[in-house]
């Protein structure tokens, strides 16, 4: 995993805040980013899902990145939508911002930091220095497994 | 490429004439000399011995050979098809699946040689055959003759290009709801006339496309006469096997679906259904048994019926099997009637079979097919007559991608009943509209004609805010009466709204275990809203009791034991203490015993006693290190005798004061030394004694290591696989443990969450198992892995968890006892709870004078 994003070649990141974090995922597993979408809450649910979302006919699962990476709720506000390919078909991320896509070299990546929360729980693989500060490289698979995740 | 490509239409072709080859084996073993039957074998072998040459597969070349070669003698009247022969070319069928099956996923041979088979086919050959006698030609030939020339109207189409199909026509469906909807507001005659052409055309289209998923119900079936041929050839049994309607059509993926709950079901029949011949005899019934299997269409649902003219299920054995297994208990099966009896055989764990057979009864089975079955939306019912057969009843809807739905509304959230489920709807307004509801035990019920209809409130289940709960005097009540399982009961919802075509979409890994729905769909304004899946609602709820739900229905039950466990306590004074109180069950008797009987042996007071030297233990000094010692008089001295199964100790008191027999109402732990804490006996406040230090100061320290650490201590095992439980229950109720059970994570939650527990047994198998355990842990109860292996228990010891092989009883006992902390209040109840679970309790304790 690590060797992926070190070393010479480079390598294509989606980029998105979430309380003033910044994120990157691999650009080839994000399928589109849409506006805020109608959300039918799902009772019952893990609190990380938010909600199912209508993606032109096909039913897809709404993952609230805030509550995934154990940060404080949005204080209002529309979150965006950032659909991803997961293994068990699309999923979407909100978050608070969509940003550019950045193409990094190896040469700027380390591993994640022990002391950040976030990395602390495997949801990251790696951090990118940029000049502005850190783009925080997440592990996609990871994120989506929220098997360990508690009901609402 | 061409060679793959070609492989492939080799393949498929194969698997349609193996799947028919079997069929036709069996049929030729009753018609031998059907001309059309035996051209129609010789053919597929013939053609698959070509083509295997022609890509170089040369074992199935040789075997295939083989075969041939003995059907062909068969064939021209040279060789007589003894039922020997047929299992030997049945047998070389099945090494040619097994042989075209790693084709198709390695693209070569297996490598395996069938030697045995092979060598048995060469005796075969080379052994004379005996030409048949001649006789009539056979009939029935004519109508195989008729039904050639079908393929030349049909072509071939990948299933994923269909599932494509299908899904589109879905899209489709949606789309039409959309412009309907808009259409209602609308007050354009061409654009009214455009819609309802668009409806009907949609409508259409969408029955076609189904239509093309539709397969014969045959194309299970086919492979039967061969599974019952094999069965009934191996248990000695004669079988009948009658096919009606193998020409009802059903979705494809139901085809699936329901394979392997049909052979097992006709498994089951030849099994334990049908009798041996001479058996049938001696009853007076025609020594073949029948099997019949009828599919047909009522009602927009597919019906299978699989029925035996065998000896019939015993319900009065299967309740009192199920009491047996825990399954249920005694009052609920006496109250059970037949039907409700017969169906206990669906419960998980359940298997009647008295003896094991190698084809089934492994406590496996039914539970799986009815869970199969109710995975499609279907339901299975079984019906029996002692001595003169079984019939099962499978009913299962035509196809799971679009359905009729009742749509509701309720705390402001929009949800899909499936109208499959749907009985009636009950709408109660005016004067106390909501009056009308009543409560029995605080559960809601409903008079529906003179019948109680158990009520579930959607909010509460759903943990939704509604304006019910906000205005509980409302004066309307929406009662959606609901058919689970076989039984009935009302959902409480805040609206209805209409019934609608909707398309069934599945909900994604993230939210499969919530078993309350069965999926979402998309509503006419584009909208998501969740399908509710009736019995998992039903289940959720509780409203089924009983067996319907037996799984919650046993945690209820064993929580309510434990809840209203009365406790036995011994009450006496000593020294400051004026009510003290040890669990009855630990006392072995009470004596008055002479002081000129006691005597010293080291520095304790022992006294002999039944044969034993009996160390006794003042309690006055235990519990307060500076009080004087006891002087001798002329008075007898209180004694306690106490036993942890294996030794006795006699604990001096001042006096009795009573045996009581009630609930505790209170606990609080005490600091205290010798003392676990204090409980609410009769209204007053009792200090319970720590035995553990009474036992120490009477046998030394390794009294930590006794029973008495054990007795009445709780363990919840939480498994999936009853065997498993029944496995370790046994050993911890040997040592005077109270075991509850769990079967799901689920259950074991509700378990924890009641503190019904002080241990915890977590099989590593349970699905969810790390969300139990990290329960257990917020509740500081310790969990200890059950492993399947001691080498799995190894290596999860070396991840710090506490783990033990769950065979390896000594350990776990061990560690159970290892893991309770003492003091606390986890041991207090321990020991409040030191419950009458055993034989000690019912022991007479007797005042006796010596």
């Amino acid at each position: 995993m690590t060797d992926q994003h070190s070393g010479e070649t480079t390598h294509q990141y989606a980029t998105f805040s979430v309380d003033r974090l910044f994120f990157g995922i691999d650009v080839r597993t994000v399928q589109e980013v849409l506006r805020t979408q109608e959300m039918t809450r799902v009772p019952l649910a893990p609190a990380v899902v938010d909600g199912l979302i209508n993606l032109r006919g096909q039913i897809v699962v709404a993952i609230d990145m805030r509550r995934r990476l154990g940060l404080p709720p949005r204080q209002g506000g529309e979150p965006m939508n950032m659909v991803v390919r997961g293994d068990d078909g699309a999923v979407s991320l909100l978050v608070d911002e969509i940003g550019d896509v950045l193409e990094l070299g190896g040469e700027n990546w380390e591993p994640p930091p022990e002391n950040l929360d976030v990395g602390r729980r495997g949801l990251l693989d790696g951090v990118h220095k940029l000049d502005k500060g850190l783009l925080l490289i997440l592990n996609i698979a990871r994120v989506l497994d929220v098997s360990g995740c508690e009901a609402a | 490429m061409d060679d793959l490509e070609a492989i492939k239409d080799f393949l498929i072709e194969s698997a349609e004439n193996l799947a028919r080859l079997d069929q036709e084996m069996v049929e030729l073993e009753q018609r031998p000399r059907d001309p059309a039957l035996l051209a129609s074998v010789f053919r597929t072998i013939h053609t698959i011995k070509g083509t295997s040459g022609f890509f170089g597969f040369d074992t199935l070349g040789e075997i295939t050979h083989l075969a041939e070669n003995l059907l062909s003698e068969v064939r021209d009247g040279r060789r007589e098809l003894t039922t020997g022969l047929v299992s030997l070319i049945l047998r070389s069928v099945d090494a040619v699946k097994e042989l075209l099956g790693a084709i198709e996923e390695t693209g070569k041979e297996s490598g395996r040689q069938y030697r045995e088979l092979r060598a048995a086919l060469e005796e075969a050959w080379q052994s004379p055959g005996e030409a048949p006698a001649e006789t009539a030609m056979p009939e029935a030939e004519g109508e195989r003759a008729a039904k050639a020339g079908v393929s030349d109207t049909t072509i071939r189409v990948d299933v994923g290009l269909l599932d494509k199909l299908m899904n589109l026509v879905g899209e489709l469906v949606l789309a039409r709801n959309q412009i309907l909807q808009f259409n209602a507001g609308q007050d354009n005659g061409a654009f009214n006339a455009t819609s309802q052409r668009l409806n009907l055309i949609t409508t259409e289209l969408q029955e076609n496309v189904m239509k093309t998923r539709m397969q014969p119900i045959g194309m299970v079936w086919n492979k039967l006469p061969r599974v019952v041929r094999d069965l009934a050839q191996s248990c000695g049994k004669q079988v009948q096997l009658d096919m009606e309607g193998a020409e009802t059509e059903l979705d494809k993926t139901l085809i699936e679906a329901i394979k392997d709950p049909l052979t097992h079901l006709v498994r089951n029949a030849c099994d334990h259904g049908i009798e041996r011949p001479e058996q049938r005899a001696a009853r007076g019934k025609a020594s073949t048994g029948r099997l019949s299997m009828r599919a047909y269409h009522e009602g927009g649902q597919v019906n299978i019926e699989v029925s035996d003219d065998g000896a019939g299920i015993d319900p009065a054995k299967i309740a009192a099997k199920a009491v047996e297994r825990g399954l249920i208990r005694a009052d609920q099966a006496s109250r059970m009637s037949e039907r409700e009896a017969l169906n206990l055989v669906f419960l998980p764990g359940f298997s009647t079979a008295a003896q094991v057979t190698s084809i089934s009864g492994r406590g496996v089975g039914m539970d799986v097919v009815k869970t199969n079955i109710e995975k499609i939306g279907g339901t299975v019912d079984l019906s029996s007559r002692l001595g003169e057969g079984t019939t099962v009843k499978i009913k299962i809807p035509l196809t799971l991608a679009i359905i009729p739905g009742l749509v509701v509304y309720t705390a402001g959230e929009r949800f899909v009943i499936p109208q499959v489920s749907l009985l009636e709807l009950i709408r109660l307004e005016g004067e106390g509209g909501g009056g009308q509801v009543e409560r029995v035990q605080g559960a809601p019920v409903y008079r529906r004609r003179g019948q109680l209809l158990p009520l579930a409130d959607l909010n509460q289940l759903l943990g939704l805010q509604s304006a019910r709960e906000r205005n509980p005097q409302s004066d309307v009540m929406n009662i959606v009466v609901l058919q689970a399982e076989d039984r009935q009961f009302g959902l409480l919802v805040d609206g209805i709204s209409d019934t609608q075509e909707i398309v069934v979409k599945p909900l994604g890994k993230h939210l499969k275990g919530l078993s309350v729905y069965a999926g979402a769909t998309i509503m006419g304004d584009g909208r998501v809203a969740l399908i509710l899946d009736v019995p998992g609602v039903a289940e959720r709820s509780g409203v089924l009791g009983g067996r319907a739900n037996a799984s919650s229905a046993r945690a209820q039950a064993q929580t309510e034991a434990v809840e209203n466990e009365r406790r036995r306590l011994l009450l006496f004074r000593a020294g400051k203490s004026e009510r003290l109180a040890v669990p009855l069950e630990t006392v072995a008797r009470l004596e008055e015993i002479h002081w000129d009987r006691i005597e010293k042996a080291g520095s304790r007071q022992v006294v002999q006693y039944r044969g034993e030297i009996l160390p006794l233990v003042d309690l006055v000094c235990l519990l307060d290190r500076g009080a004087p010692e006891r002087k001798a008089s002329r008075e007898p001295v209180h004694v306690v005798v106490i036993s942890d199964g294996a030794r006795r100790a006699g604990l001096m008191v001042d006096q009795i004061v009573d045996i009581v027999d009630e609930r505790i109402e209170m606990r609080q732990a005490s600091r205290m030394r010798g003392l676990l804490g204090s409980v609410v006996v009769g209204g007053r406040v009792t200090d319970l004694l720590d035995l553990h230090m009474a036992g120490q100061e009477a046998w030394g320290a390794e009294f930590a290591e006794t029973r008495f650490a054990r007795k009445g201590l709780r363990v919840l095992i939480a498994d999936a696989s009853a065997f498993g439980r029944g496995l370790v229950r046994e050993r911890l109720e040997m040592e005077g443990m109270r075991v509850l059970e769990a079967a799901s994570s689920r259950e074991a939650a509700e378990l924890l969450d009641k503190d019904a527990c002080e241990v915890l047994l977590l099989a590593q198998t349970l699905a969810g198992g790390d969300a139990v355990s990290a329960q257990a842990s917020r509740k500081g109860i310790p969990a200890i892995r059950l492993a399947g292996s001691e080498a799995e228990a190894e290596e999860l010891r070396r991840e710090r968890l506490e783990a033990r092989f769950q065979f390896d009883a000594e350990g776990l006992l061990a560690a159970v006892q290892r893991s309770v902390p003492r003091g606390g209040a986890a041991a207090i109840g321990r020991l409040a709870e030191a419950v009458s679970a055993e034989d000690d309790a019912s022991r007479p304790v007797v005042m006796e004078e010596k």
